[in-house]
């Protein structure tokens, strides 16, 4: 394409936004504080008014307690009330509460079944009044998750499904696409030895599979301390820059 | 009565009159036991018992008593709620009981609270209210839930009188050698009929639910009720919706006038057919916003079947609370903090209201006894779980038994076999000695519970324990369980 082409396809865009009314909030969004994962997000950060998908990978499928901590971590920064969505009850708030979600702040939603579960993500998207809204679904159709990016929109809250699988099989279904405007895949890693006996901080492999008007991307991470933020691995921070840049294996 | 009444271990009876005699009209509970029946003469009673306090029965007040606890049922439980005198309430519970947790629940939650207040009762849920009446006073169990499409056997061996006749019916029947409900079904109607009247071949079919029954629903002339009356029936939703927005108007005015905000709403739909239907809602705090309260019923409109057509809307505000005015925060002096109120209520009239919670600290060092449910708007006091040690995102609802081999008694175990799979421990982190809460329980004396967290090779962590220090056998049986999944 050449410049002028380039320039009426962007001038085009533009116009399609203002008809959306959505260009102010669209531009909003919520840093992670790590540089080496902002940058690979359009706009520097999670967009606030949209939906985000957060799996767990490998080991954690089932489980999906290191996709919990890492949604609860979002959830924490954006400094608001939160609205959790579940099916099974086998949350335990302290581990919250430890990731920088005060007990105050969650407002707990338990669902008998999937659909009316969707219908309280939507509602509390929708509100507006909300910080972020987390629900822990299994299976999140197309449809589903473009009724959710809209009430996001709408809403202008982030919103997060948390994909929960009953096996490990079901994993095959996550691959279908969804509206969301990111997922993010949160496998666990060994932690590195600490000099004396114990457990040191869990490191996450953070895997970036899906990013609209992005690329995606895969880190080695902390995991989120008291106050939700992850870090960058310690391992991979002191290195040069030239072979920390080696690890970023980006793939469309 | 208040302190004058009597203790409830009297051999109390209420006298009334019928014609020139004293009859047994109401016995006690320690009367029953000791031989008295109601219908009586009283004399006969004081032969048995010269000790009896006896007391002049006043049905008016009994009516007026029963309606007072159908008003509190209305407010509790059902939109459609009636009094079946002389002892009997109806409600109608159709879309309500998912609200208090099913129908057993609901039901044994009426009983509870009735017996709390010192009232005797015994509840059934059936397709009919022939069905129901009579599985509520004739059957063994005091809380009973008729399966769906199973009223005719569910009443079939219960007596005669759950068919809600004449006493003079019951006893002709006897005589002719019937004795259950399921014996009269079973014959021809046409000749009993012929001699016992219509009214027994209609309570029959009303029991199996082929001939309508309508509930005269309770009123209370003090709740704040409107009307809407439409000339030719209808059906649309849209029609329902428009309808509701002007009804929901005109109630907000008449509440503003009395100075209330409603938290329970019911709107009534009497069908062409003489039929009921129903909606309630309920809001967590008091709310007065047309706006919100017409959102929270249109909600529900498709839960409304409008049959041959509607022909009279009714809504009431069941239950409201005073709400004065309130000078609305500007962001000048404080900072605006989101009003939940709205999406609590949205959400709990959807799925329920206790699905909707917060969990609050506790303090005890139990981990399953850590959490506590609170009300979804409960004010928010800042308190948090105390302590520093990590605790598992995943608590398993029972902690699981696993084979380990561990160096005793304070060493992490080696490796483990979860589920099947074995993992090697990389490294843990521990005890962590959580001891019992001996107020609770006696056992927990002495109990004990060694928490370690551990990784394994993969970098999955675990939450295990070993019940007990094994030096005391009081402490623990001394095996190993998984209790929770870190990240």
């Amino acid at each position: 394409m050449s410049a002028s082409a380039h320039a009426v396809v962007a001038d085009l865009r533009d116009r399609i936004r203002q008809f959306d009314g959505r260009a102010l909030r669209d531009r909003a969004v919520l840093p992670f504080g790590v540089p080496e994962i902002d940058e690979r997000l359009p706009g520097g950060g999670l967009a606030l008014a949209s939906l985000h998908e957060v799996c767990g990978g490998g080991n954690d499928a089932v489980e999906s307690a290191a996709a919990m901590l890492f949604a609860a971590g979002i959830a924490a920064r954006t400094g608001g009330q939160v609205l959790w969505c579940l099916t099974r009850p086998d949350l335990f708030a302290p581990a919250l509460a430890q990731a920088g979600l005060a007990p105050g702040r969650v407002l707990y939603v338990e669902a008998s079944d999937e659909k009316s579960l969707l219908l309280c993500f939507e509602e509390g998207l929708r509100h507006g009044g909300l910080g972020a809204v987390v629900a822990e679904v299994a299976r999140l159709s197309m449809t589903a998750s473009r009724r959710l990016q809209l009430a996001a929109e709408a809403g202008g809250t982030l919103g997060i499904a948390l994909r929960r699988f009953r096996h490990r099989r079901e994993v095959g279904t996550f691959l279908l696409p969804t509206a969301a405007v990111t997922r993010w895949q949160v496998s666990v890693a060994p932690s590195v030895p600490l000099p004396v006996p114990g457990v040191g901080r869990a490191r996450w492999r953070l895997e970036l599979t899906r990013c609209r008007a992005g690329e995606a991307a895969e880190f080695e991470v902390e995991a989120s301390d008291a106050e939700g933020r992850i870090a960058f691995s310690s391992r991979l921070a002191d290195r040069s820059p030239a072979a920390g840049h080696g690890h970023f294996s980006a793939s469309a | 009565m208040g302190i004058s009444a009597p203790p409830p271990d009297a051999r109390l009876v209420l006298v009334g009159r019928e014609g020139s005699r004293r009859i047994v009209t109401a016995v006690s509970r320690p009367a029953e036991t000791a031989g008295l029946r109601v219908g009586m003469p009283l004399t006969k009673a004081h032969a048995l018992l010269p000790d009896i306090l006896t007391m002049p029965a006043d049905p008016a007040a009994d009516a007026a008593a029963l309606e007072r606890l159908a008003l509190w049922a209305l407010q509790h439980y059902a939109p459609i709620v009636a009094p079946d005198p002389p002892d009997g309430l109806v409600i109608d519970t159709t879309g309500a009981d998912h609200l208090h947790g099913g129908e057993t629940r609901m039901l044994g939650g009426i009983v509870n609270r009735l017996s709390a207040s010192g009232i005797f009762a015994r509840a059934a849920i059936a397709d009919t209210r022939g069905a129901a009446y009579a599985a509520a006073r004739f059957l063994a169990d005091p809380v009973c839930v008729v399966p769906d499409g199973a009223a005719g056997e569910a009443v079939a061996r219960l007596p005669l009188a759950g068919l809600r006749i004449p006493p003079e019916t019951v006893t002709g029947l006897h005589v002719l050698g019937f004795s259950t409900i399921g014996d009269v079904l079973a014959v021809p109607r046409a000749p009993l009929v012929l001699r016992f009247g219509a009214l027994l071949g209609r309570r029959l079919d009303q029991v199996l639910g082929t001939v309508s029954e309508p509930v005269d629903p309770l009123r209370d002339p003090e709740l704040a009720t409107v009307r809407k009356v439409f000339g030719e029936p209808i059906g649309a939703p849209e029609t329902i919706a428009r309808y509701t927005a002007g009804l929901v108007h005109d109630l907000c005015k008449v509440l503003e006038r009395r100075g209330l905000g409603a938290r329970r709403l019911d709107l009534l739909f009497h069908r062409v057919d003489n039929s009921l239907q129903a909606i309630r809602i309920g809001t967590a705090r008091a709310v007065r916003d047309e706006k919100r309260l017409a959102r929270l019923i249109c909600d529900r409109i498709e839960t409304i079947d409008p049959g041959f057509g509607i022909e009279i809307m009714e809504l009431t505000a069941t239950l409201a609370e005073p709400l004065a005015l309130q000078q609305a925060a500007t962001s000048l002096i404080e900072e605006e903090t989101a009003d939940l109120a709205g999406l609590v209520d949205v959400i709990a009239n959807r799925i329920g209201a206790r699905r909707l919670y917060r969990i609050a600290p506790v303090e005890s060092d139990v981990p399953e006894r850590s959490v506590r449910r609170i009300a979804p708007l409960a004010p928010d006091d800042g308190a948090t779980w105390q302590g520093r040690w990590p605790r598992p995102a995943r608590l398993l609802a029972r902690p699981e038994p696993i084979e380990v081999m561990a160096l005793l008694p304070d060493q992490p175990p080696a490796f483990f076999i979860w589920r099947g799979v074995r993992r090697h421990v990389k490294c843990a982190d521990g005890p962590e000695r959580i001891f019992g809460e001996w107020w609770k329980r006696d056992v927990e004396l002495a109990a004990v519970r060694d928490y370690f967290q551990v990784e394994d090779m993969e970098g999955e962590r675990f939450w295990l324990f070993r019940s007990g220090d094994e030096e005391q056998a009081t402490s623990g049986i001394g095996r190993w369980f998984l209790h929770g999944v870190f990240a």
